[in-house]
């Protein structure tokens, strides 16, 4: 009885750890499609790439979906493994974490209402972008 | 009996000797007798638009803004670092006459740029980058003194320093300086192009990129021959990258796409740098594009250095 209770209790330990390990990678997916949603806008804002409205609201619609998804994908015991660059500040001011994932969504948002042509997106999307930065200013380590 | 005597004194003089040695290598004035005096600039009408410039480019507010407000331009300090060594508090840079630096000459502030030296003869830490500061320009440090004697007042008397023993002797890093700080403006270098030359003066002077982005020795110094290789975080959490043009560092970064970072914040994946370094794009993305392009091609000249090791995992 006792070695099926340890038994049990190896199983849930390894359990917890899976799925540590699939919060850890699935925000880290969600992050790089942040990336990859940014690299077209990113590309109109220098120059190099024509505009293209379609696009754009894509890329603000994933921001805004991701952002939703976001907060949720950090449980306890999730604050190390994997490589990850969470910083211990997201479960000490999980509140502030939440409100940072909810100011970029509605900002994104604004941003998809706003943005008509050339001239919207080039005055209204770098306020999206400020995001990226303040948000990993506090709750982002940076491991190399 | 007699003999005790006569070694106890031997030992008491050599004691004596020891701490007079001590107190001597470590004066403000020896290190200066050695390195030579700080170049003040002469009296000039100041340009307050390149004081500015050097304020963005040596990352004054980083550090010494008030925390928790938006304006860059008030240096009330406060900001604490956690080193190993304990806790500093940056201290109050506005141009407040009682806590602040409103008092200073100009001479006073060219040496505490460069010998890392208060106006009363104390040792700063050097958390203050002035192992890099002491590269720059008598004209510039001039120009960058007009412009924070421009700037708001603020009466926050700063918070004074929470070092461990033996290290809250501030005394002791006079010998730190007298091994580690070499007091050399800088150099160009004539087979490089002026915008080399920029950039290397703006990475390693105010810039003072290495600071965070090379490993330390035992006595918290730079190694030289692992510059700019990446280090341990000097507050101890994480790592920072290696901007050499090693294979794990810049290789694969084009000069534009080191700009673009400077600028923006954005990695050429569109992934936005975080932690210590977002206070820094803070800072150079308000500099000109000629001044980030200087900075990109000085980086990108770089050769490879392996990245030291990473500290084990606790």
């Amino acid at each position: 009885m006792k070695r099926f209770v340890l038994a049990g209790l190896a199983l849930a330990l390894g359990a917890g750890a899976v799925i540590a390990q699939d919060a850890i990678a699935q925000r880290r997916d969600i992050m790089k499609a942040v990336g990859g949603a940014t690299r077209d806008p990113g590309a109109m804002l220098k120059g190099e790439q024509p505009f293209d409205l379609a696009k754009v609201q894509r890329s603000l619609a994933i921001y805004a979906d991701s952002a939703k998804t976001m907060p949720g994908l950090y449980p306890a015991g999730t604050q190390t493994g994997g490589d990850t660059s969470a910083s211990p500040k997201i479960w000490e001011d999980a509140a502030g974490f939440k409100a940072a994932f909810d100011k970029f969504a509605a900002d994104a948002n604004a941003a998809a209402s706003a943005i008509k042509d050339e001239a919207s997106f080039k005055a209204n999307f770098p306020n999206v972008l400020k995001n990226c930065g303040s948000c990993h200013e506090v709750y982002r380590v940076k491991k190399g | 009996m007699r003999r005790g005597v006569a070694v106890g004194l031997a030992l008491g003089t050599l004691a004596l000797g020891g701490v007079l040695g001590f107190y001597l290598l470590s004066a403000p004035e020896t290190w200066r007798m050695a390195r030579g005096a700080t170049i003040v600039a002469d009296k000039r009408t100041p340009d307050l638009a390149n004081g500015a410039r050097l304020f963005d480019a040596s990352g004054c507010a980083s550090c010494h803004a008030t925390p928790g407000q938006d304006d860059r331009a008030r240096l009330g300090g406060g900001l604490a670092f956690h080193t190993p060594f304990g806790t500093l508090n940056a201290p109050n840079i506005s141009p407040d006459p009682a806590v602040g630096i409103g008092n200073w000459s100009l001479g006073d502030f060219a040496r505490a740029m460069r010998e890392g030296v208060s106006p009363q003869g104390r040792h700063y830490y050097p958390a203050f980058p002035y192992t890099s500061y002491q590269r720059m320009k008598p004209d510039d440090v001039a120009d960058l003194y007009a412009y924070l004697k421009s700037l708001p007042k603020v009466s926050d008397a700063s918070k004074p320093h929470q070092m461990n023993f033996p290290f809250n002797i501030t005394r002791g890093l006079g010998l730190w300086k007298l091994a580690f700080l070499d007091g050399k403006p800088f150099t160009p270098n004539p087979a490089r192009d002026a915008q080399w030359n920029l950039g290397a003066y703006l990475v390693n002077g105010p810039g003072h990129c290495a600071e965070c982005h090379s490993p330390r020795n035992a006595a918290g110094a730079i190694i030289p021959s692992q510059r700019f290789a990446g280090g341990p975080d000097p507050e101890g959490k994480g790592f920072v990258p290696n901007i050499t043009q090693a294979p794990n560092g810049l290789a694969k970064w084009s000069a534009s796409d080191i700009a673009e970072l400077l600028k923006t914040g954005f990695t050429p994946d569109y992934d936005s740098v975080g932690g210590s370094m977002a206070p820094v794009i803070k800072n150079t993305s308000r500099l000109s594009d000629a001044d980030r392009a200087a900075m990109a091609v000085y980086i990108k000249s770089l050769p490879p250095i392996e990245t030291p090791p990473r500290p084990k995992k606790p």
